[in-house]
Protein backbone atom coordinates (compact mmCIF):
# COMPACT_ATOMS: atom_id res chain seq x y z
CA UNK A 1 0.00 0.00 0.00
CA UNK A 2 0.86 3.41 -1.01
CA UNK A 3 1.01 5.43 2.51
CA UNK A 4 1.02 8.83 2.35
CA UNK A 5 4.14 10.35 2.69
CA UNK A 6 4.92 13.58 5.22
CA UNK A 7 4.77 16.07 2.39
CA UNK A 8 1.97 15.12 1.12
CA UNK A 9 0.07 15.68 4.69
CA UNK A 10 -1.30 19.16 4.44
CA UNK A 11 -2.07 21.38 7.23
CA UNK A 12 -5.16 22.96 6.93
CA UNK A 13 -4.52 26.13 8.60
CA UNK A 14 -1.71 26.48 5.56
CA UNK A 15 -4.85 26.84 3.08
CA UNK A 16 -5.94 30.12 2.01
CA UNK A 17 -9.88 30.37 2.83
CA UNK A 18 -9.88 27.04 4.81
CA UNK A 19 -13.31 26.64 7.01
CA UNK A 20 -14.72 30.02 5.38
CA UNK A 21 -17.93 27.75 4.24
CA UNK A 22 -18.13 26.27 7.26
CA UNK A 23 -22.07 25.86 7.72
CA UNK A 24 -23.41 23.41 10.57
CA UNK A 25 -26.92 23.70 8.83
CA UNK A 26 -25.73 22.25 6.00
CA UNK A 27 -27.58 19.17 6.99
CA UNK A 28 -26.89 16.84 4.04
CA UNK A 29 -30.49 15.16 4.44
CA UNK A 30 -31.92 18.50 4.20
CA UNK A 31 -31.01 18.85 0.11
CA UNK A 32 -31.49 22.29 -1.14
CA UNK A 33 -32.18 25.38 0.77
CA UNK A 34 -35.48 27.53 0.14
CA UNK A 35 -35.31 30.64 -2.27
CA UNK A 36 -39.06 31.33 -2.03
CA UNK A 37 -41.84 32.73 0.12
CA UNK A 38 -43.86 29.71 0.03
CA UNK A 39 -40.92 27.67 0.48
CA UNK A 40 -41.61 25.83 -3.05
CA UNK A 41 -44.48 23.89 -1.54
CA UNK A 42 -46.74 25.34 -4.35
CA UNK A 43 -47.22 23.48 -7.78
CA UNK A 44 -48.17 27.02 -9.61
CA UNK A 45 -46.05 29.58 -10.71
CA UNK A 46 -46.54 32.08 -13.39
CA UNK A 47 -45.37 30.93 -16.30
CA UNK A 48 -42.61 32.35 -18.89
CA UNK A 49 -44.48 33.50 -21.98
CA UNK A 50 -44.36 30.33 -24.38
CA UNK A 51 -41.74 30.45 -27.08
CA UNK A 52 -43.85 30.12 -30.77
CA UNK A 53 -41.81 28.41 -33.55
CA UNK A 54 -42.05 26.88 -36.93
CA UNK A 55 -39.26 24.15 -36.04
CA UNK A 56 -40.65 20.72 -35.28
CA UNK A 57 -39.70 19.75 -31.19
CA UNK A 58 -39.98 16.64 -29.83
CA UNK A 59 -41.55 16.92 -26.52
CA UNK A 60 -41.43 13.98 -23.82
CA UNK A 61 -44.53 12.51 -23.17
CA UNK A 62 -43.80 13.44 -19.35
CA UNK A 63 -44.93 16.34 -19.78
CA UNK A 64 -47.89 18.05 -19.94
CA UNK A 65 -47.45 20.87 -21.54
CA UNK A 66 -44.48 22.32 -23.64
CA UNK A 67 -41.81 24.17 -21.40
CA UNK A 68 -41.99 28.05 -22.03
CA UNK A 69 -38.70 28.09 -24.12
CA UNK A 70 -37.15 25.47 -26.58
CA UNK A 71 -34.16 24.85 -28.64
CA UNK A 72 -34.27 24.95 -32.26
CA UNK A 73 -31.15 23.69 -33.41
CA UNK A 74 -30.93 20.34 -35.65
CA UNK A 75 -35.26 19.60 -35.82
CA UNK A 76 -35.16 15.95 -36.70
CA UNK A 77 -34.62 15.15 -40.83
CA UNK A 78 -34.67 11.97 -42.97
CA UNK A 79 -34.53 8.12 -41.73
CA UNK A 80 -32.83 9.32 -37.92
CA UNK A 81 -35.71 11.52 -37.58
CA UNK A 82 -38.18 9.28 -38.03
CA UNK A 83 -36.67 6.92 -35.52
CA UNK A 84 -36.24 9.85 -33.40
CA UNK A 85 -40.39 10.76 -33.55
CA UNK A 86 -41.10 6.95 -32.98
CA UNK A 87 -38.37 6.89 -29.73
CA UNK A 88 -40.45 10.19 -28.18
CA UNK A 89 -44.03 7.63 -28.14
CA UNK A 90 -42.09 6.04 -24.88
CA UNK A 91 -41.41 7.89 -21.72
CA UNK A 92 -38.02 8.57 -20.13
CA UNK A 93 -37.91 5.51 -18.33
CA UNK A 94 -38.13 3.65 -21.18
CA UNK A 95 -35.05 1.80 -22.55
CA UNK A 96 -36.56 1.57 -25.92
CA UNK A 97 -36.73 5.45 -26.11
CA UNK A 98 -33.11 5.87 -25.61
CA UNK A 99 -32.03 2.75 -27.14
CA UNK A 100 -33.79 4.29 -30.85
CA UNK A 101 -32.51 7.44 -30.00
CA UNK A 102 -29.15 6.18 -29.68
CA UNK A 103 -29.35 4.37 -32.76
CA UNK A 104 -30.82 7.47 -34.65
CA UNK A 105 -28.01 8.98 -33.55
CA UNK A 106 -25.29 6.30 -35.18
CA UNK A 107 -27.70 6.74 -38.40
CA UNK A 108 -27.94 10.36 -38.39
CA UNK A 109 -23.91 10.23 -39.32
CA UNK A 110 -24.22 8.07 -41.93
CA UNK A 111 -27.19 10.97 -42.93
CA UNK A 112 -24.47 13.73 -42.04
CA UNK A 113 -21.66 12.20 -45.04
CA UNK A 114 -24.28 11.96 -47.19
CA UNK A 115 -25.83 15.67 -46.79
CA UNK A 116 -21.90 16.48 -47.23
CA UNK A 117 -21.57 14.57 -50.67
CA UNK A 118 -24.79 16.06 -51.48
CA UNK A 119 -23.25 19.58 -51.05
CA UNK A 120 -19.91 18.50 -53.29
CA UNK A 121 -18.47 18.45 -50.14
CA UNK A 122 -15.84 15.43 -49.32
CA UNK A 123 -15.22 15.47 -45.43
CA UNK A 124 -11.81 15.66 -44.33
CA UNK A 125 -12.54 13.25 -41.39
CA UNK A 126 -8.73 12.84 -40.35
CA UNK A 127 -9.24 16.61 -39.69
CA UNK A 128 -12.34 16.10 -37.95
CA UNK A 129 -10.58 14.27 -35.43
CA UNK A 130 -8.32 16.03 -34.68
CA UNK A 131 -5.10 14.37 -36.90
CA UNK A 132 -3.00 17.19 -36.90
CA UNK A 133 -2.95 17.38 -33.05
CA UNK A 134 -2.09 13.30 -33.34
CA UNK A 135 1.13 14.10 -35.23
CA UNK A 136 2.27 17.08 -33.14
CA UNK A 137 1.71 16.02 -30.31
CA UNK A 138 1.22 12.37 -30.35
CA UNK A 139 3.55 10.79 -32.90
CA UNK A 140 4.09 7.73 -31.57
CA UNK A 141 0.20 6.46 -31.19
CA UNK A 142 -0.60 8.06 -34.81
CA UNK A 143 1.96 5.55 -35.75
CA UNK A 144 0.83 2.77 -33.95
CA UNK A 145 -2.77 3.66 -35.30
CA UNK A 146 -1.27 4.00 -39.12
CA UNK A 147 0.27 0.56 -38.31
CA UNK A 148 -3.24 -1.17 -36.89
CA UNK A 149 -5.34 0.37 -39.98
CA UNK A 150 -2.76 -0.97 -42.13
CA UNK A 151 -2.76 -3.90 -41.26
CA UNK A 152 -5.98 -4.79 -41.02
CA UNK A 153 -6.66 -3.44 -44.22
CA UNK A 154 -3.93 -5.28 -45.64
CA UNK A 155 -5.48 -9.00 -44.02
CA UNK A 156 -9.21 -7.39 -45.36
CA UNK A 157 -7.88 -6.90 -49.00
CA UNK A 158 -5.65 -10.36 -48.93
CA UNK A 159 -9.23 -11.73 -47.66
CA UNK A 160 -10.99 -10.06 -50.06
CA UNK A 161 -8.75 -11.08 -52.99
CA UNK A 162 -8.18 -15.13 -51.52
CA UNK A 163 -11.97 -15.10 -51.38
CA UNK A 164 -12.14 -14.14 -55.22
CA UNK A 165 -9.70 -16.36 -56.40
CA UNK A 166 -11.39 -19.50 -54.24
CA UNK A 167 -14.64 -18.56 -55.96
CA UNK A 168 -12.94 -18.20 -59.48
CA UNK A 169 -11.54 -21.30 -58.72
CA UNK A 170 -15.28 -22.99 -58.17
CA UNK A 171 -16.36 -21.91 -60.92
CA UNK A 172 -13.66 -23.87 -63.44
CA UNK A 173 -13.61 -26.99 -61.28
CA UNK A 174 -17.94 -27.13 -62.33
CA UNK A 175 -17.07 -26.34 -65.69
CA UNK B 1 -20.94 33.11 -38.30
CA UNK B 2 -18.38 30.49 -37.35
CA UNK B 3 -19.34 27.62 -34.70
CA UNK B 4 -18.20 24.13 -33.66
CA UNK B 5 -20.18 20.99 -35.81
CA UNK B 6 -20.46 17.93 -34.70
CA UNK B 7 -20.66 15.37 -37.26
CA UNK B 8 -20.44 12.08 -35.10
CA UNK B 9 -18.68 10.53 -32.40
CA UNK B 10 -14.97 12.02 -32.01
CA UNK B 11 -15.77 14.03 -35.49
CA UNK B 12 -16.25 18.00 -35.47
CA UNK B 13 -15.05 21.06 -37.66
CA UNK B 14 -16.05 24.21 -38.28
CA UNK B 15 -18.93 25.58 -39.94
CA UNK B 16 -20.41 28.71 -41.72
CA UNK B 17 -23.75 28.85 -39.81
CA UNK B 18 -26.62 31.26 -39.88
CA UNK B 19 -26.79 33.79 -37.16
CA UNK B 20 -28.65 33.35 -33.70
CA UNK B 21 -31.64 35.41 -33.37
CA UNK B 22 -34.31 36.19 -30.63
CA UNK B 23 -36.84 34.05 -30.40
CA UNK B 24 -38.46 34.32 -27.39
CA UNK B 25 -39.04 38.16 -25.69
CA UNK B 26 -36.32 36.91 -22.79
CA UNK B 27 -33.70 35.59 -25.24
CA UNK B 28 -30.41 37.81 -25.96
CA UNK B 29 -28.01 36.94 -28.59
CA UNK B 30 -24.37 37.06 -27.27
CA UNK B 31 -21.03 37.57 -29.16
CA UNK B 32 -18.52 35.19 -27.53
CA UNK B 33 -15.30 35.86 -26.17
CA UNK B 34 -14.17 32.57 -24.70
CA UNK B 35 -15.75 29.37 -24.48
CA UNK B 36 -14.24 26.23 -22.88
CA UNK B 37 -14.59 22.91 -23.48
CA UNK B 38 -15.96 20.60 -20.39
CA UNK B 39 -14.90 16.83 -19.48
CA UNK B 40 -18.80 16.62 -20.07
CA UNK B 41 -18.44 17.81 -23.40
CA UNK B 42 -16.45 14.88 -23.96
CA UNK B 43 -19.28 12.52 -23.35
CA UNK B 44 -21.12 14.17 -26.31
CA UNK B 45 -17.76 13.76 -28.24
CA UNK B 46 -17.17 9.89 -27.91
CA UNK B 47 -21.05 9.46 -28.99
CA UNK B 48 -22.71 8.60 -25.02
CA UNK B 49 -25.36 10.77 -24.88
CA UNK B 50 -28.66 9.91 -26.60
CA UNK B 51 -30.12 12.64 -29.27
CA UNK B 52 -26.83 14.30 -29.88
CA UNK B 53 -27.75 15.06 -33.66
CA UNK B 54 -25.49 15.92 -36.50
CA UNK B 55 -24.96 19.26 -36.86
CA UNK B 56 -25.95 20.66 -33.14
CA UNK B 57 -22.87 22.98 -32.11
CA UNK B 58 -21.52 22.08 -29.00
CA UNK B 59 -20.61 24.75 -25.68
CA UNK B 60 -22.36 24.90 -22.34
CA UNK B 61 -19.24 26.89 -20.40
CA UNK B 62 -18.60 30.52 -22.29
CA UNK B 63 -18.78 34.01 -21.78
CA UNK B 64 -19.36 37.22 -23.88
CA UNK B 65 -20.97 40.49 -25.00
CA UNK B 66 -24.90 40.98 -25.08
CA UNK B 67 -25.05 42.38 -28.85
CA UNK B 68 -28.79 42.01 -28.75
CA UNK B 69 -31.72 41.41 -25.91
CA UNK B 70 -35.35 40.30 -26.25
CA UNK B 71 -37.90 43.12 -25.63
CA UNK B 72 -38.68 40.88 -22.36
CA UNK B 73 -34.98 41.96 -21.07
CA UNK B 74 -34.38 45.12 -19.02
CA UNK B 75 -31.70 44.08 -16.96
CA UNK B 76 -29.10 43.52 -19.69
CA UNK B 77 -28.12 46.05 -22.78
CA UNK B 78 -25.98 45.96 -25.46
CA UNK B 79 -22.72 45.61 -24.47
CA UNK B 80 -22.67 44.33 -21.04
CA UNK B 81 -19.73 41.72 -20.87
CA UNK B 82 -21.66 38.65 -19.34
CA UNK B 83 -20.54 35.31 -18.24
CA UNK B 84 -23.77 33.02 -18.73
CA UNK B 85 -24.30 29.89 -15.95
CA UNK B 86 -24.84 26.49 -18.20
CA UNK B 87 -28.17 26.13 -17.08
CA UNK B 88 -31.05 27.51 -19.12
CA UNK B 89 -33.24 28.23 -16.36
CA UNK B 90 -36.98 30.94 -16.02
CA UNK B 91 -36.11 31.68 -12.41
CA UNK B 92 -39.33 31.08 -10.95
CA UNK B 93 -40.40 27.58 -12.25
CA UNK B 94 -41.41 24.84 -8.95
CA UNK B 95 -37.84 23.83 -9.44
CA UNK B 96 -36.11 27.02 -9.49
CA UNK B 97 -38.01 28.47 -6.84
CA UNK B 98 -36.13 26.31 -4.59
CA UNK B 99 -32.83 27.00 -6.12
CA UNK B 100 -32.87 24.01 -8.49
CA UNK B 101 -31.37 26.03 -11.60
CA UNK B 102 -30.01 22.72 -12.66
CA UNK B 103 -33.53 21.32 -13.33
CA UNK B 104 -35.43 23.98 -14.64
CA UNK B 105 -39.54 23.12 -15.73
CA UNK B 106 -39.41 25.42 -18.62
CA UNK B 107 -36.71 25.19 -20.73
CA UNK B 108 -36.27 21.51 -21.54
CA UNK B 109 -39.12 19.91 -23.99
CA UNK B 110 -36.77 16.76 -24.72
CA UNK B 111 -36.72 15.80 -21.33
CA UNK B 112 -38.14 16.12 -17.70
CA UNK B 113 -35.41 14.90 -15.44
CA UNK B 114 -32.72 17.76 -16.50
CA UNK B 115 -33.22 21.01 -17.63
CA UNK B 116 -32.13 23.10 -20.50
CA UNK B 117 -28.48 23.19 -20.94
CA UNK B 118 -26.17 25.41 -23.64
CA UNK B 119 -25.03 22.46 -26.47
CA UNK B 120 -25.35 19.81 -24.52
CA UNK B 121 -27.34 17.14 -27.08
CA UNK B 122 -31.48 17.17 -27.59
CA UNK B 123 -31.53 15.31 -24.18
CA UNK B 124 -30.97 18.60 -22.76
CA UNK B 125 -33.24 20.85 -24.58
CA UNK B 126 -31.58 21.23 -28.26
CA UNK B 127 -30.07 24.46 -28.16
CA UNK B 128 -26.96 25.33 -30.12
CA UNK B 129 -23.88 26.38 -27.63
CA UNK B 130 -21.29 28.50 -27.05
CA UNK B 131 -18.14 27.35 -28.99
CA UNK B 132 -19.46 29.31 -31.55
CA UNK B 133 -19.08 33.55 -32.47
CA UNK B 134 -22.19 33.99 -31.49
CA UNK B 135 -25.08 32.30 -29.30
CA UNK B 136 -28.74 32.39 -28.46
CA UNK B 137 -29.06 32.61 -24.41
CA UNK B 138 -33.10 32.10 -23.90
CA UNK B 139 -33.92 33.68 -19.97
CA UNK B 140 -31.60 36.33 -20.57
CA UNK B 141 -32.75 38.26 -18.00
CA UNK B 142 -32.27 35.92 -15.56
CA UNK B 143 -29.07 33.59 -16.25
CA UNK B 144 -26.16 35.62 -17.26
CA UNK B 145 -24.20 38.04 -14.48
CA UNK B 146 -22.26 41.36 -15.23
CA UNK B 147 -18.81 40.10 -15.07
CA UNK B 148 -17.20 42.37 -12.55
CA UNK B 149 -14.54 45.19 -13.32
CA UNK B 150 -11.36 44.08 -11.80
CA UNK B 151 -11.91 40.20 -13.26
CA UNK B 152 -10.35 38.23 -15.59
CA UNK B 153 -12.55 36.99 -18.51
CA UNK B 154 -10.47 33.74 -18.04
CA UNK B 155 -12.15 33.28 -14.23
CA UNK B 156 -14.81 34.41 -15.49
CA UNK B 157 -15.08 31.68 -18.05
CA UNK B 158 -14.80 29.24 -15.26
CA UNK B 159 -17.48 30.61 -13.10
CA UNK B 160 -19.97 28.93 -15.65
CA UNK B 161 -19.77 25.33 -14.78
CA UNK B 162 -16.53 24.02 -13.55
CA UNK B 163 -16.45 26.51 -10.14
CA UNK B 164 -19.92 26.46 -9.58
CA UNK B 165 -19.81 22.57 -10.22
CA UNK B 166 -17.12 21.67 -7.87
CA UNK B 167 -18.21 23.61 -5.48
CA UNK B 168 -21.69 21.93 -4.97
CA UNK B 169 -19.87 18.51 -5.10
CA UNK B 170 -18.32 19.68 -1.86
CA UNK B 171 -21.55 21.61 -0.57
CA UNK B 172 -23.61 18.42 -1.18
CA UNK B 173 -20.83 16.39 0.54
CA UNK B 174 -22.21 18.12 3.79
CA UNK B 175 -18.32 18.36 5.07
CA UNK B 176 -18.00 18.59 8.70
CA UNK B 177 -14.53 20.27 9.75
CA UNK B 178 -11.70 18.02 9.82
CA UNK B 179 -13.56 15.50 7.32
CA UNK B 180 -11.70 12.84 5.14
CA UNK B 181 -12.73 13.94 1.47
CA UNK B 182 -12.32 11.61 -1.59
CA UNK B 183 -12.47 13.09 -5.00
CA UNK B 184 -12.76 10.64 -8.02
CA UNK B 185 -10.86 12.58 -10.99
CA UNK B 186 -8.48 14.51 -11.40
CA UNK B 187 -10.06 16.63 -14.29
CA UNK B 188 -11.14 20.16 -14.06
CA UNK B 189 -13.89 19.64 -11.85
CA UNK B 190 -12.02 16.91 -9.83
CA UNK B 191 -9.57 19.60 -8.83
CA UNK B 192 -11.49 22.20 -8.17
CA UNK B 193 -14.22 20.27 -6.08
CA UNK B 194 -11.04 19.12 -4.04
CA UNK B 195 -9.95 22.86 -3.58
CA UNK B 196 -13.26 23.56 -1.99
CA UNK B 197 -13.14 21.25 0.20
CA UNK B 198 -10.94 22.74 2.15
CA UNK B 199 -13.22 25.81 2.08
CA UNK B 200 -15.94 24.00 4.04
CA UNK B 201 -13.60 22.63 6.48
CA UNK B 202 -11.97 18.89 5.10
CA UNK B 203 -9.04 18.07 7.24
CA UNK B 204 -7.94 15.79 4.65
CA UNK B 205 -8.58 15.43 0.63
CA UNK B 206 -7.47 12.73 -1.50
CA UNK B 207 -7.86 12.62 -5.00
CA UNK B 208 -7.67 9.91 -7.10
CA UNK B 209 -6.83 9.56 -10.91
CA UNK B 210 -4.62 7.44 -13.64
CA UNK B 211 -2.50 10.63 -15.47
CA UNK B 212 -0.08 12.03 -13.59
CA UNK B 213 0.47 14.92 -14.87
CA UNK B 214 -3.30 15.37 -13.43
CA UNK B 215 -2.33 14.52 -9.79
CA UNK B 216 0.55 16.43 -9.66
CA UNK B 217 -1.07 19.31 -10.65
CA UNK B 218 -4.05 18.31 -7.93
CA UNK B 219 -1.42 17.99 -6.00
CA UNK B 220 -0.04 21.32 -5.73
CA UNK B 221 -2.95 22.96 -6.80
CA UNK B 222 -5.74 21.77 -4.61
CA UNK B 223 -3.38 21.16 -2.42
CA UNK B 224 -4.52 17.28 -2.38
CA UNK B 225 -3.06 13.83 -1.42
CA UNK B 226 -3.02 12.14 -4.93
CA UNK B 227 -2.81 8.74 -6.11
CA UNK B 228 -2.98 6.55 -9.33
CA UNK B 229 -5.64 3.81 -9.03
CA UNK B 230 -4.07 1.59 -11.15
CA UNK B 231 -1.02 1.55 -8.32
CA UNK B 232 -3.31 0.44 -5.55
CA UNK B 233 -6.78 -1.45 -4.73
CA UNK B 234 -8.95 1.83 -4.29
CA UNK B 235 -11.15 0.29 -1.90
CA UNK B 236 -8.56 -1.19 0.61
CA UNK B 237 -6.47 1.83 0.43
CA UNK B 238 -9.17 3.93 1.90
CA UNK B 239 -10.07 1.61 4.56
CA UNK B 240 -6.82 1.42 5.73
CA UNK B 241 -5.72 4.97 5.50
CA UNK B 242 -8.63 6.03 7.83
CA UNK B 243 -8.08 2.99 10.36
CA UNK B 244 -10.57 0.85 8.65
CA UNK B 245 -13.66 3.24 8.86
CA UNK B 246 -13.39 5.05 5.32
CA UNK B 247 -14.25 8.80 4.14
CA UNK B 248 -16.36 10.98 5.61
CA UNK B 249 -17.18 12.06 2.00
CA UNK B 250 -16.68 10.23 -1.22
CA UNK B 251 -17.03 12.34 -4.53
CA UNK B 252 -17.64 11.08 -7.67
CA UNK B 253 -16.07 14.27 -10.33
CA UNK B 254 -15.67 11.68 -13.70
CA UNK B 255 -18.98 10.50 -15.17
CA UNK B 256 -19.76 7.68 -17.22
CA UNK B 257 -16.16 7.80 -19.49
CA UNK B 258 -14.38 6.42 -16.35
CA UNK B 259 -11.45 4.47 -17.13
CA UNK B 260 -9.89 1.62 -14.13
CA UNK B 261 -12.56 -1.25 -14.44
CA UNK B 262 -12.10 -3.51 -17.77
CA UNK B 263 -16.27 -5.03 -17.23
CA UNK B 264 -17.47 -1.47 -17.11
CA UNK B 265 -15.61 -0.09 -19.52
CA UNK B 266 -17.39 -2.83 -21.85
CA UNK B 267 -20.72 -2.51 -20.87
CA UNK B 268 -20.63 1.24 -20.84
CA UNK B 269 -18.23 2.45 -22.74
CA UNK B 270 -17.96 -0.16 -25.43
CA UNK B 271 -21.37 -1.86 -25.93
CA UNK B 272 -23.10 0.73 -24.37
CA UNK B 273 -25.47 -1.29 -22.16
CA UNK B 274 -25.33 0.71 -19.52
CA UNK B 275 -25.11 4.35 -19.04
CA UNK B 276 -21.71 5.01 -19.27
CA UNK B 277 -18.82 3.14 -16.84
CA UNK B 278 -19.79 3.90 -12.87
CA UNK B 279 -16.60 2.58 -11.73
CA UNK B 280 -15.67 5.84 -9.53
CA UNK B 281 -19.51 5.64 -7.99
CA UNK B 282 -18.95 1.89 -7.02
CA UNK B 283 -15.56 3.20 -5.36
CA UNK B 284 -17.20 6.03 -3.99
CA UNK B 285 -19.95 3.79 -2.23
CA UNK B 286 -17.38 1.16 -1.15
CA UNK B 287 -14.81 3.26 -0.23
CA UNK B 288 -16.92 6.19 2.43
CA UNK B 289 -17.94 5.08 5.99
CA UNK B 290 -21.37 3.88 6.85
CA UNK B 291 -23.66 6.77 6.99
CA UNK B 292 -21.25 8.62 5.19
CA UNK B 293 -22.08 10.73 2.17
CA UNK B 294 -21.59 10.43 -1.71
CA UNK B 295 -21.87 13.63 -3.88
CA UNK B 296 -21.89 12.90 -7.50
CA UNK B 297 -21.54 15.56 -10.47
CA UNK B 298 -20.10 13.29 -12.87
CA UNK B 299 -22.42 12.74 -15.76
CA UNK B 300 -23.70 9.72 -16.32
CA UNK B 301 -26.03 8.64 -19.18
CA UNK B 302 -30.08 8.46 -18.88
CA UNK B 303 -30.64 4.89 -18.81
CA UNK B 304 -29.17 2.34 -15.63
CA UNK B 305 -25.88 1.64 -14.02
CA UNK B 306 -24.38 -1.19 -12.53
CA UNK B 307 -23.81 0.47 -8.72
CA UNK B 308 -23.68 -1.57 -5.57
CA UNK B 309 -27.35 0.21 -4.41
CA UNK B 310 -27.04 -3.08 -1.76
CA UNK B 311 -24.14 -1.27 -0.05
CA UNK B 312 -25.87 1.96 -0.34
CA UNK B 313 -28.36 0.23 2.15
CA UNK B 314 -26.20 -1.96 4.21
CA UNK B 315 -23.59 1.29 5.00
CA UNK B 316 -27.04 3.94 5.43
CA UNK B 317 -25.35 5.93 3.13
CA UNK B 318 -26.62 9.40 1.28
CA UNK B 319 -26.71 9.55 -1.97
CA UNK B 320 -26.69 13.48 -3.29
CA UNK B 321 -26.06 14.55 -6.73
CA UNK B 322 -27.41 17.42 -9.10
CA UNK B 323 -25.97 19.79 -11.81
CA UNK B 324 -24.81 22.50 -10.46
CA UNK B 325 -26.85 25.47 -9.57
CA UNK B 326 -24.60 28.26 -10.90
CA UNK B 327 -27.14 31.17 -10.12
CA UNK B 328 -27.44 29.99 -6.77
CA UNK B 329 -23.40 29.92 -5.93
CA UNK B 330 -22.08 32.62 -8.44
CA UNK B 331 -22.47 35.82 -5.56
CA UNK B 332 -20.29 33.69 -3.13
CA UNK B 333 -18.25 32.61 -5.78
CA UNK B 334 -17.37 36.05 -7.02
CA UNK B 335 -16.18 36.81 -3.75
CA UNK B 336 -14.28 33.83 -3.35
CA UNK B 337 -12.33 34.59 -6.48
CA UNK B 338 -11.95 38.19 -5.23
CA UNK B 339 -10.33 37.48 -1.79
CA UNK B 340 -8.01 34.96 -3.21
CA UNK B 341 -9.54 31.73 -1.91
CA UNK B 342 -9.76 30.02 -5.73
CA UNK B 343 -7.65 30.85 -8.56
CA UNK B 344 -9.85 29.05 -11.66
CA UNK B 345 -7.99 30.64 -14.03
CA UNK B 346 -5.04 28.16 -12.89
CA UNK B 347 -6.91 25.75 -14.53
CA UNK B 348 -6.38 26.63 -17.84
CA UNK B 349 -3.52 24.96 -19.71
CA UNK B 350 -4.38 25.88 -23.57
CA UNK B 351 -6.21 28.48 -25.08
CA UNK B 352 -7.18 27.37 -28.45
CA UNK B 353 -8.73 29.55 -31.84
CA UNK B 354 -12.19 28.27 -32.26
CA UNK B 355 -11.00 27.38 -36.16
CA UNK B 356 -8.68 24.60 -34.47
CA UNK B 357 -11.95 22.92 -32.35
CA UNK B 358 -11.12 19.42 -33.69
CA UNK B 359 -7.63 19.79 -32.16
CA UNK B 360 -8.55 21.07 -29.10
CA UNK B 361 -11.55 18.27 -28.38
CA UNK B 362 -8.72 15.79 -29.63
CA UNK B 363 -5.86 17.36 -27.07
CA UNK B 364 -8.75 17.27 -23.82
CA UNK B 365 -10.11 13.39 -25.03
CA UNK B 366 -6.74 11.82 -25.92
CA UNK B 367 -4.86 13.95 -22.34
CA UNK B 368 -2.20 15.15 -25.26
CA UNK B 369 0.16 18.00 -23.93
CA UNK B 370 -0.51 18.29 -20.31
CA UNK B 371 -4.07 19.03 -20.94
CA UNK B 372 -6.14 20.22 -18.40
CA UNK B 373 -8.42 22.93 -19.52
CA UNK B 374 -8.94 24.45 -23.23
CA UNK B 375 -10.38 27.41 -23.77
CA UNK B 376 -11.70 28.53 -27.14
CA UNK B 377 -11.20 31.75 -28.34
CA UNK B 378 -13.26 33.13 -31.52
CA UNK B 379 -11.28 35.41 -33.48
CA UNK B 380 -13.69 37.92 -33.43
CA UNK B 381 -13.20 38.21 -29.20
Amino acid sequence: MNAPTTDMIKDPATIPGWGVDIDPRNDPTYPYRDRSEDNGLSNAWTRPPVQQTDVEILQSIEHVRQPAVVGTSTPPSWISGMIRRGAFRYSESHWLHWLMLMGADRINVVEGIVQDLGRAKIPNIPAEMGIRSEWKHNKTGLAKKVAVVGAVGAVAFALFQWSGSAKRDGSDDRD
Amino acid sequence: MLAMDYRGPYRIRVEEKPMPKIEHPRDAVVRVTRSCICGSDLHLYHGMVPDTRVGMTFGHEFCGIVEEVGSGVENLKKGDHVLVPFNIACGQCHFCKQGLFGNCHESNAQATAVGGIFGYSHTAGGYDGGQAEYVRVPYADFGPTIIPDWMDPDDAVLLTDVVPTGYQAAEMGGIKPGDTVVVFGAGPVGIMAARCAWLFGAGRVIVFDEYEYRLEFARTYCPAEVYNFRELDVVVFMKKTTDGLGADVCIDAVGGDAAGNALQTLFGVKLKLEAGSAIPLHWAINSVKKGGVVSIVGVYGPTGNMIPIGNVVNKGLTLRANQAAVKRHLPKLIEHVKAGHLNPKALITHKVPLEDVADAYHIFSAKLDGCIKPVLVPSAA
